[in-house]
């Protein structure tokens, strides 16, 4: 055994108590301060989410995750409520049901989730028609929904669904923003600001249907705070925030996800090593990003690796000096 | 440091750690991902200090920025560290437990007063007071740096100064404690584990140590040479006197990248022989008598990186290289052959063994398969049951000391080489920026909204003595040569320090301005200071 003056070693912390509570009646036991939805994962059990990611603070946002809490007046959201000792859950009630499908189908009727991984299939398991609120209203003028005042509403038109559609922003060469396709989750906010990035070059702005992501000022990006480092594209769960490779293969039809290959390496700039999972279709990279679960990453990466790889793509570019002919 | 060349903690450390010196750094824009770490610290609570004479958008996150002279690193720290041991504040049980020196130190830190080290690095005495005391008090801290610590011709007692101070504190060798070089290139880490240095074989073992030599003779069957072999600033010495006539340069561009580029290509093109192995016909092939083309070794071929914290990740092939580019393990392999060696043609892998077999102490518990289910391993790893290892230097803490303690090293402030003067009034310290990368032969093909070009960056009251405004075209030269340059008002700097990158070199070749008086223990030449004469070429309207 050897001595060391002091202690060296990283301090440890007080374990953390078990506590035993039901899950659909089936009793699980977890440590002190796992979410609900961890404990449903750790036994299986699949609960829905939008808003909610393993690498960002949960904003409650979406209310997709609701699950009902024995004795609870209302539905809890299951991705930051936590266990409780003795706590009765049930995750697949008559009102979480109902309250899934009411989100579900209000976000389907109002926004574009043609591109959200997923969602045809959950709208169909929840059973929702977001059909029956009517044609989607088209869509406003490009910077109408950005003037928006807060507190003043249209009045409803009784002929439509009302939607959040907007042109699409595009406004420099590496990402574009969709916001017909934006559901308010927060994510990229988050990444953008205190959780990861914390560059702060978007917020929410505007109240109740009117609000939105937005710059400050509502500027385009290149006059932003924004430092490209796409982080909010890498957390964005409907596609709104895409970068511009992807963006124009899908527009021209070419994006094809079962061609593609994804082989994760390293990236070739500085030291500190990060993780990139390159997405390559047709011996072209095609997307980078970073696996949530890194331990240098946590999916993040800075605007070279997400973007800075040109220089080893095949064919033709705009600049034949930096790019080699294949 | 301590016989390993290596950062000493984790990033996960400068999340939990008290206090971080950020020095010589701006890794907000060199080394983002790591800053995110930081930043995890910083709203943890870590004090976050940044020395830099520029307020740096790292510095912007600081809770002290100390804006110090360029050049004056030494006299910093010789400064805190006497201020520290005439305060009582000094780890006395770890520096007679882990380390030798200490008194010769101490004596020859006495003459760096508060008073001194204000005059020395234009930095309050109260601060640097206030900085030395909330270090040497805090329960954790760490000092990391980059190459505005290691792009001095005083490179090395830069960095033994910092070394110094942890010593000094006991910060290292513990959990959250210690020093760490941020490494500027993916895998400048790597080519030191692998022996790619002049003085080190593979697993940073001493080439001047016979038992050591031996044991390689003994493995390659061939006698290896008993001194160091020449860092990249000596080879150029020996070029200019005519000592080295043929070279291989693969994958570096040091007629862009190297201080005093004119000089640079000069020696390249006096050579008899010069090939060069590239991925692009970058300033330097174009005066190659042979160009090998070769593939991009981080996504068109296999084989291992190392990072910052020492740890050890594959990289993979996942596209296919153009036609006729070729896997750099296959290029050497032929070139042996052509010279009379026959070393088969070896898979990265199939190498990556063979030095955990001669570097066992060092890599012997990483193989292929748990570097791919661990997610990569922290040096060392002696064996297959071993998890790698997070911060380093324990032992300096075990009573009785295992190995050789920690030697204080002696220092003294030098300043840059090269000092403003009537001819050349202002200081030019060069760096790099958040979107691009070294010379930009990877960067400058892709489509970044933030590029603007390269600039000479100023202060507001320098451009107001120059009578030029944004944009304006002013020529900046000293004693080696001249570019033509826009200026851009930066409030980052201070009267009298311009700031440039070498990031666009085929418009602005920044380092034909560079002084390449170098570090003689490093080969590191002067990036970070020398003299300029800056003269507005259009003056604009109402500038004055």
């Amino acid at each position: 055994m050897t001595t060391t003056l002091i202690s060296i070693e990283r301090p440890t912390r007080a374990p953390k108590k078990p506590l035993a509570f039901t899950i659909d009646g089936r009793a699980v036991t977890v440590e002190e301060g796992t979410t609900i939805l961890a404990a449903c994962r750790t036994i299986g059990i699949e609960i829905p989410t939008l808003c909610f990611l393993e690498t960002l603070r949960p904003v409650n946002a979406c209310r997709l995750c609701v699950v009902e809490v024995e004795g609870a007046r209302v539905l809890a959201p299951s991705c930051s409520r936590t266990a409780e000792a003795g706590m009765v859950v049930y995750t697949k009630s008559a009102r979480v049901i109902h309250a899934r499908r009411l989100v579900l189908e209000f976000l389907a009727s109002s926004v574009d989730l043609s591109t959200t991984p997923g969602m045809a299939e959950l709208l169909a398991e929840y059973d929702c028609k977001p059909e029956r609120y009517g044609p989607p209203k088209p869509h406003a003028l490009a910077g109408e929904r950005d003037a928006a005042i807060a507190g003043h509403h249209a009045a409803p038109d009784p002929d439509f669904a009302a939607t959040v559609g907007q042109p699409v922003m595009v406004d420099n060469d590496l990402y574009v923003r969709d916001y017909a396709k934006c559901v308010l989750c927060y994510k990229c906010v988050e990444a953008c600001g205190a959780d990861h990035q914390n560059s702060f070059a978007i917020a929410v702005a505007g109240r109740g249907f009117n609000a939105r992501i937005s710059t400050e000022m509502a500027v385009p990006l290149p006059d932003s705070a924004c430092v490209y480092c796409g982080n909010c594209i890498a957390v964005c769960p409907t596609g709104a925030l895409m970068a511009k490779p992807e963006f124009d293969m899908r527009a021209a039809g070419s994006w094809n996800i079962e061609a593609q290959t994804t082989t994760d390496t390293i990236c070739p700039y500085c030291g500190v090593g990060c993780t990139l999972s390159l997405h390559v279709q047709d011996n072209t990279i095609v997307k980078a990003t970073s696996p949530l679960e890194n331990s240098i990453t946590l999916g993040n990466l800075c605007v070279k690796g997400r973007f800075g790889w040109q220089y080893v793509q095949p064919g033709p570019s705009a600049d034949s000096a930096t790019t080699r002919d294949g | 440091m301590f016989g390993a060349g290596g950062g000493t903690n984790s990033y996960a450390e400068v999340e939990e750690t008290d206090v971080v010196f950020l020095w010589g750094s701006n890794a907000r824009a060199a080394h983002p991902i790591w800053f995110h770490h930081l930043l995890k610290g910083v709203r943890n609570g870590t004090r976050l200090y940044v020395m830099d004479p520029r307020r740096t958008d790292s510095a912007k996150w600081a809770d002290v920025w100390m804006g110090l002279n360029v050049g004056s690193d030494v006299a910093l720290s010789n400064t805190m560290a006497r201020e520290i041991i005439h305060a009582g504040l000094a780890h006395a049980a770890f520096i007679a437990n882990g380390t030798t020196g200490f008194d010769v130190y101490r004596a020859a830190v006495e003459p760096y007063t508060l008073d001194v080290g204000e005059q020395l690095t234009g930095i309050p005495a109260a601060a640097i007071r206030e900085a030395a005391h909330t270090f040497a008090t805090a329960d954790k801290a760490m000092i990391c740096w980059t190459l505005g610590i290691t792009e001095h011709h005083n490179a090395v007692d830069n960095v033994l100064s910092l070394i110094n101070l942890c010593l000094l504190t006991g910060h290292v060798g513990r959990w959250a404690c210690g020093c760490n070089p941020l490494r500027g290139q993916n895998n400048v880490q790597g080519g030191g584990d692998m022996g790619a240095i002049p003085n080190r074989l593979p697993g940073f073992q001493d080439i001047l140590d016979p038992a050591v030599r031996a044991a390689f003779e003994r493995h390659w069957g061939v006698p290896i040479q008993p001194t160091y072999g020449k860092n990249l600033t000596e080879m150029l010495h020996a070029m200019e006197h005519g000592k080295i006539t043929a070279l291989l340069c693969a994958g570096e561009n040091p007629v862009q990248s190297d201080a005093d580029g004119n000089k640079v290509a000069r020696l390249l093109g006096g050579l008899d022989h010069l090939v060069v192995q590239e991925i692009f016909l970058t300033k330097t092939a174009q005066l190659a008598h042979v160009v090998l083309p070769a593939t991009a070794s981080w996504c068109e071929a296999d084989g291992t990186v190392t990072n910052s914290e020492r740890r050890v990740q594959r990289v993979r092939k996942a596209k296919e290289p153009p036609a006729g580019a070729r896997d750099e393990l296959w290029i050497l392999a032929e070139l042996a052959r052509r010279l009379g060696t026959d070393l088969g043609n070896p898979t990265a892998e199939e190498l990556w063994n063979e030095f955990r077999t001669v570097a066992p102490a060092f890599a012997g518990g990483m193989s292929y398969a748990r570097l791919e289910s661990l997610g990569g391993i922290q040096w060392p790893c002696p064996d297959e049951s071993h998890a790698g290892e997070t911060f380093l230097h324990g032992r300096l803490w075990e009573t009785p000391v295992r190995g050789r303690p920690a030697p204080f090293s002696v220092v003294e402030h030098a300043g840059p080489a090269e000092q403003p003067d009537a001819a050349y009034p202002f200081l030019l310290t060069t760096g790099r920026r958040l979107e691009s990368y070294n010379t930009g032969v990877q960067t400058g093909g892709y489509a970044s909204p933030l590029h603007y070009g390269e600039t000479v960056d100023m202060s507001p009251e320098d451009a107001v003595m120059l009578g030029c405004a944004d944009g304006d075209l002013a020529r900046v030269s000293s004693r080696r040569g001249e570019v033509t340059a826009p200026v851009r008002i930066d409030r980052a700097l201070r009267a009298g320090l311009v700031f440039m990158t070498f990031h666009f070199p085929d418009s602005v070749d920044t380092n034909v301005l560079t002084n390449d008086q170098y570090d003689p223990k490093s080969g590191t030449a002067e990036f970070k200071a020398c003299a300029v004469r800056i003269e507005a070429l259009v003056a604009s309207v109402g500038a004055r």
